[in-house]
């Protein structure tokens, strides 16, 4: 028993007394640790990079294997077919396409004023004070509210409110619901994004051409019309484009408010449904040839998203060399 | 030593790459055969444990009935509600124990499975017509043609002759109809338009039946709770929804014509009744436009879906025992707990031939049940 706990001691001396010694050794150890921490800090980096790639690629590889039965089988011109038949298993784009470019395009035409408007306060008209300031965390706060939310907000306020709008109007269809109403919501939804993009390239404008169009005598009116505007114009540009981008996958608050109808918009008025709509209320029930062509309507939107993606992208660029 | 690091991860990455999309080969089809070597794992794993899954309208029948089953036989039932085409899929893939679906199946899903499948019909449930008219008091009668003709919009307004005409003293406002009808696929969907397709030639020929049709006019909600609330939020509205769900939700419903002439208002009774039938041996019948005579029209019932040889994926003959037992045990004592919910118990002949497809289902060629 005695004799155990002398060999530990000893054990115990001999391992701690080199390391104190020998304080050349144990730098080396210690850069040699670093060097593995190193190494493995930069293979999580890279490999979860690698991850991310790999999976967006594995996403786009999963829509086309998933649909290529509706691939074979309508072709090219399931991008136009006018039908969504269940009954008869035909199934053609268009209504959703066409749903889902009226209402993301003429949300984007509602917002525009908004979110220009906005940018140019914060960036340039109001940068600082307490009412910029509530205005900036109001417009993130929008980016942030879940869309069931607007769908909520939409289906309980807006829908009547559209609804007497119709009923002045002598509209045929005085239901409330449709592309018009989804679009309001979406423009409400996609603001921030153009406004918050809108302020920084705002924000980027040399402060020696604002000050020479100043010194000339110009108003802040004219300084924005003839030198922020012109000045910023592809950076606007891309931030609506890639506000665009959120309108067209929007999924939520679009089903609660646009009356899913598989018909192909006769009016703004009108009902309709959009691709991201389409899929997430038919996918439960979907099975065969069904399911892969709601799998291609998911191909569709992915690839258009991306087309919008990529272009903003590119003006961006453009703007900031 | 930089150059093969990243080598090392590039492989990696491929691979990775190949197996993400190798796994979603065999989902993506949704279809046929190749699946039963991917799937047998989830199914031969504890046999204390079974798997189901399908139709949403079963569901709370469902979780009261095997939370009761697990508390008395210490079953596990596991059932996913995934909707009745899903559910087909999932058992055509082997993937579960049962499926459940409101509709039989169908000749293309008929030929996507290997083996013969049973149908055995475990409840029945009632479609009602809700409607919002602000002020009236009175419950509105329906005829099928008069229904026919609201929903593919030949009537569009609450003041029409017609209605009038089927619905003497009440004070119908001249409000626009607006029709609210499911968006998503739905069991409930099937029934309603198996039952109008059966009723009027127009109906039939101009847009058919299924689980999701494109509806002449109207406004698409999500669920049960999504027609409703469009019921609900329109002035005028009308819409098809559960007998279960409009009344824990106090809606007014329609007393509906059925075919001997008789205005029925919908309850479990009147389900029960038009189920009361002569039902083929196969179970699969619709009870839409029901022969009984005190039957309510727009009616259908609910199969729990098997298949007849259960010696499949390594499954063991205790598990397939187990099976057995709880559809038997559900036809029978779990049929009490239909009333407090909604869910119209099964008619005396729709047990009859329940026992008796049971009593086909085999393992290894020799019958589970005696």
């Amino acid at each position: 028993m005695a004799e155990t706990v002398q060999m530990e001691d000893q054990v115990k001396y001999q391992t701690v007394a080199p390391a104190k010694s020998l304080s050349y050794a144990s730098r080396v150890k210690r850069s040699y640790r670093q060097i593995k921490v190193e190494s493995a800090f930069k293979v999580a980096l890279v490999s979860m990079g690698i991850f991310m790639v790999v999976l967006v690629f594995g996403i786009f590889l999963t829509l086309v294997i998933g649909s290529s039965q509706s691939i074979k089988t309508f072709g090219i011109s399931f991008l136009w077919g006018k039908k969504w038949d269940a009954v008869n298993d035909v199934y053609g784009a268009w209504p959703f396409l066409a749903g889902t470019l009226l209402t993301s395009f003429l949300a984007l035409f509602i917002s525009i004023p908004f979110s220009i408007a906005v940018a140019i306060f914060l960036g340039e008209y109001f940068p600082k004070g307490w009412f910029s300031e509530l205005l900036k965390n109001t417009i993130e706060l929008i980016a942030a509210v879940p869309s069931v939310i607007y769908g909520l907000w939409g289906f309980l306020v807006l829908v009547p409110f559209v609804r007497t709008i119709e009923i002045k109007l002598g509209i045929q269809q005085q239901q409330g619901w449709g592309i018009f109403t989804a679009s309001l919501i979406l423009a409400v939804m996609i603001i921030p994004y153009a406004a918050s993009l809108g302020r920084s390239v705002i924000q980027m404008v040399p402060s020696a051409l604002k000050e020479a169009a100043y010194s000339l005598g110009a108003t802040r009116w004219e300084v924005i019309k003839n030198v922020v505007i012109p000045y910023t114009k592809s950076g606007l540009f891309a931030g609506i484009l890639l506000s665009l981008g959120r309108a067209l996958g929007e999924t939520m608050a679009v089903t609660m408010l646009i009356g899913n109808s598989n018909d192909i918009p006769k009016s703004i008025f009108a009902t309709g449904n959009t691709m991201a709509s389409a899929i997430a209320l038919f996918f439960g029930e979907a099975n065969d040839i069904r399911r892969s062509s709601l799998i291609e309507l998911g191909l569709v939107l992915f690839v258009i998203t991306m087309i919008i993606n990529m272009l903003g992208k590119r003006v961006i660029k453009r703007f900031t060399n | 030593m930089k150059k093969n690091f990243l080598h090392k991860i590039l492989t990696a990455s491929v691979i990775l790459f190949a197996a993400i999309s190798l796994s979603s080969c065999g989902s993506g089809g949704g279809s046929d055969k190749k699946s039963d070597s991917t799937s047998s794992a989830s199914t031969s794993g504890d046999d204390n444990a079974l798997i189901g899954a399908g139709s949403s309208f079963d569901n709370p029948l469902f979780s009261k009935m095997f939370y009761d089953y697990n508390t008395s036989n210490g079953l596990k039932v596991d059932y996913q509600s995934v909707g009745s085409g899903a559910g087909i899929s999932q058992l055509t893939s082997r993937t579960v124990d049962f499926g459940a679906s409101d509709a039989p199946m169908n000749g293309k899903q008929d030929s996507a499975v290997t083996s013969p499948v049973l149908h055995i019909p475990v409840t029945a449930g009632a479609v009602v017509l809700s409607y919002s008219l602000a002020g009236l008091k009175d419950t509105l009668k329906f005829t099928p043609s008069l229904l026919a003709d609201i929903f593919l919009g030949n009537i569009t307004k609450w003041n029409d002759p017609k209605i009038a005409a089927e619905n003497k003293g009440v004070n119908l406002p001249a409000t626009a109809i607006t029709i609210a009808h499911r968006a998503d696929g739905s069991g409930t969907s099937n029934i309603f338009t198996t039952y109008l397709s059966k009723v009027s030639e127009e109906w039939s020929k101009k847009v058919g039946k299924g689980s999701s049709v494109n509806w002449p006019v109207g406004l698409g909600g999500k669920g049960n709770d999504g027609v409703a609330s469009l019921i609900k939020q329109t002035p005028g509205g009308i819409g098809y929804i559960e007998l279960a769900y409009a009344v824990q939700n106090s809606m007014p419903y329609a007393k509906i014509q059925n075919k001997s002439g008789e205005f029925i208002t919908p309850s479990i009774g009147s389900v029960t009744a038009a189920a009361n039938i002569t039902i083929p041996a196969d179970s699969k019948v619709s009870l839409t436009n029901t022969e009984a005579k005190d039957g309510y029209p727009i009616a259908g019932f609910s199969w729990v879906l098997i298949y007849k040889e259960q010696k499949y994926n390594n499954r063991s003959a205790d598990r397939a025992a187990k099976l057995l037992k709880l559809l038997s045990w559900m036809i029978h004592d779990g049929q009490k707990f239909s009333g407090a919910l909604y869910y119209a118990p099964l008619s005396p002949a729709a047990v009859t031939t329940g026992d008796a497809i049971l009593k086909t289902a085999t393992y290894d060629g020799k019958p589970i049940l005696q």
